[in-house]
């Protein structure tokens, strides 16, 4: 199978790979998928807690090339944006952006499902403390 | 040597001609074009002089005693389909069950999943972890009902070659006829239909260095007489097991090939061993975690499968595919979705399935081309275990079992 060059482009050069410290002030964890389905997603958000804005967001994938772009490109999305906004992030942009092909859907499903996850652990997490807590429900 | 990319290392899928073979092949297109079944004329004279020489080339290098027990085919899945129901369908009122193996390729498993739908019983003898048959598993399997016991010689995915000299005696105690899928097998190591004891054997040309799209089954003629029902009815060519015009250049190039591999055989495989075991000892010397499959000892030369823990499979393959050709058991790789069976037969846990790489080598690679491959792969499992979420909770110490996984 041929790839797309951004899926090529984020595998060879992938956006944001690492963690933050998971207690660490804003920040909300996503681990998602399951090793025997051959791909598993960790995605991380660091939330301002003033102004409900992400700062910065950080992954790392065990899964094919696809896995690893969708993942990459979610943490490129994720900046900038505030909480509210990082919800309506859907997998078919995903796969619009990165022109997956139908075998690879899941691989953006589980991007959109991570950055579900990271958000729910951010709001379960930090919700009560931040100023910008309110704006963000 | 300069080397020259991208590096072929996917011989089990198959391999380059010889140009030898296709010098062979070539005035069979030609000038020697003639139909091996006109018996009337020096065309066809010529063309069944050739394909008798052929015949004879690939009967000596699988031990066949006699040439005429070789019969021509498309490739090893019709000589596969061929056996299995050609079988089944000639022997239907002595039994109706077969004896297989849980690691055939898919052309042995489908046609034993199709029999099954049309009445027959097979049973699929489960593997060791080293990925070989206890034959006394295969003698525990067999009822009164077996007509058919059929194990492949060598596997493709893991290389491990079975104690076939021992499963042929078995099955001879028994009255029962053998089949072996030797499509692995012939050319690289010695293969001997006679001395093994096996009945039907199933092998193609492209994987020993000959053309795509013909192949062959050897049916024994004598102790026992061995009788399939054809499945392509016709001409009555080739003892009238398989119709159809044979394929002359292909056949010739087969014979080529068969008779190259007989004459390297010795050479060849102690160099390709070589090769593969500086491979081995490059990657498992310099990446942790990362587990050979199959048995150490008993496996085909040229062929190296890894597992490595907390990567997945095709994303090793793509940090390395513009300049190396490699296949993975990842299900991503695979037309099903589905990880590989034949590694997940092993017991070991998918994951690990979703992680093997096959390396196989062949004829053609050199040492440059081994030391190459093994430093990149190298840089890329580390690149993506850097990456890896599953190496990073490793690293801190956590079970991955222990973890709520939740599976799509």
């Amino acid at each position: 199978m041929a790839y797309s060059e951004k899926v090529v482009d984020h595998y060879n050069n992938p956006r944001n790979v690492g963690s933050f410290a998971k207690d660490a002030p804003g920040v909300g964890t996503g681990l998602v998928g399951a090793p025997e389905c051959g791909d598993v997603m960790k995605l991380q958000i660091k939330v301002n807690l003033q102004t409900g804005v992400i700062e910065d967001a950080k992954f790392k994938t065990f899964g094919c090339g696809s896995a690893i772009a969708s993942s990459s490109l979610a943490t490129e999305w994720l900046k900038g944006k505030t909480v509210d906004e990082a919800g309506k992030i859907k997998n078919t942009d995903i796969v619009n952006e990165l022109k997956l092909p139908p075998v690879k859907i899941h691989c953006s499903v589980l991007a959109e499902d991570a950055i579900k996850a990271a958000l729910a652990d951010y709001k379960t997490k930090w919700i009560k403390e931040g100023a910008a807590a309110a704006s963000s429900t | 040597m300069a080397l020259k990319f991208p590096i072929f290392m996917d011989a089990q899928s198959t391999t380059p001609c010889d140009p030898r073979v296709v010098e062979a092949m070539l005035p069979y297109f030609t000038e020697k074009f003639g139909h091996p079944a006109s018996r009337n004329h020096p065309f066809g004279w010529e063309a069944e002089g050739a394909v008798d020489a052929a015949r004879a080339k690939v009967a000596r290098l699988i031990g066949a005693r006699d040439p005429k027990e070789v019969v021509f085919t498309s490739g090893g899945t019709e000589a596969i389909n061929l056996a299995l129901k050609g079988v089944a369908e000639m022997y239907r009122e002595k039994g109706n069950h077969i004896v297989t193996t849980a690691i055939e390729q898919r052309a042995g498993l489908d046609t034993c999943k199709r029999l099954e739908r049309q009445g027959l019983a097979v049973t699929y003898v489960p593997v060791q972890p080293n990925g070989l048959v206890d034959v006394d598993e295969v003698r525990k399997a067999i009822t009164d009902k077996t007509i058919l016991i059929s194990v492949m010689f060598a596997n493709n995915e893991i290389g491990t070659i079975q104690d076939i000299a021992a499963i042929g005696k078995l099955a001879k105690e028994k009255g029962i006829i053998f089949h072996t899928d030797a499509t692995q097998a012939v050319g690289k190591i010695p293969v001997d239909a006679e001395a093994m004891g096996i009945d039907l054997l199933s092998c193609t040309a492209h994987l020993i260095y000959g053309p795509k799209g013909v192949g062959a089954l050897y049916v024994r003629r004598k102790g026992p007489r061995v009788r399939l029902a054809p499945m392509i009815d016709g001409g009555g060519h080739e003892r009238g097991m398989r119709s159809g015009t044979l394929p002359v250049p292909l056949v010739v190039g087969f014979g080529r090939a068969a008779a190259i591999c007989e004459e390297v055989m010795p050479e060849e495989r102690a160099r390709l061993a070589k090769l593969r075991d500086r491979l081995q000892d490059a990657i498992l010397g310099s990446v942790d975690e990362a587990f050979l499959n199959g048995d150490p000892e008993r496996r085909l030369p040229q062929n190296l499968n890894i597992s490595f823990a907390y990567v997945e499979g095709e994303s090793v393959l793509m940090g390395l595919n513009k300049e190396t050709a490699l296949s993975s058991g990842s299900a991503c790789t695979s037309a099903t979705l589905e990880p590989s069976y034949v590694i997940a037969a092993l017991g070991a846990s998918s994951e690990l399935a979703h992680s093997s790489i096959r390396f196989s080598l062949h004829r053609f690679n050199t040492e440059e081309e081994v030391e190459w491959v093994a430093r990149r792969t190298i840089e890329v499992v580390k690149r993506l275990r850097d990456m890896s979420p599953l190496y990073e909770l490793a690293k801190e110490g956590v079970d991955i079992k222990s973890i709520q996984w939740k599976a799509e």
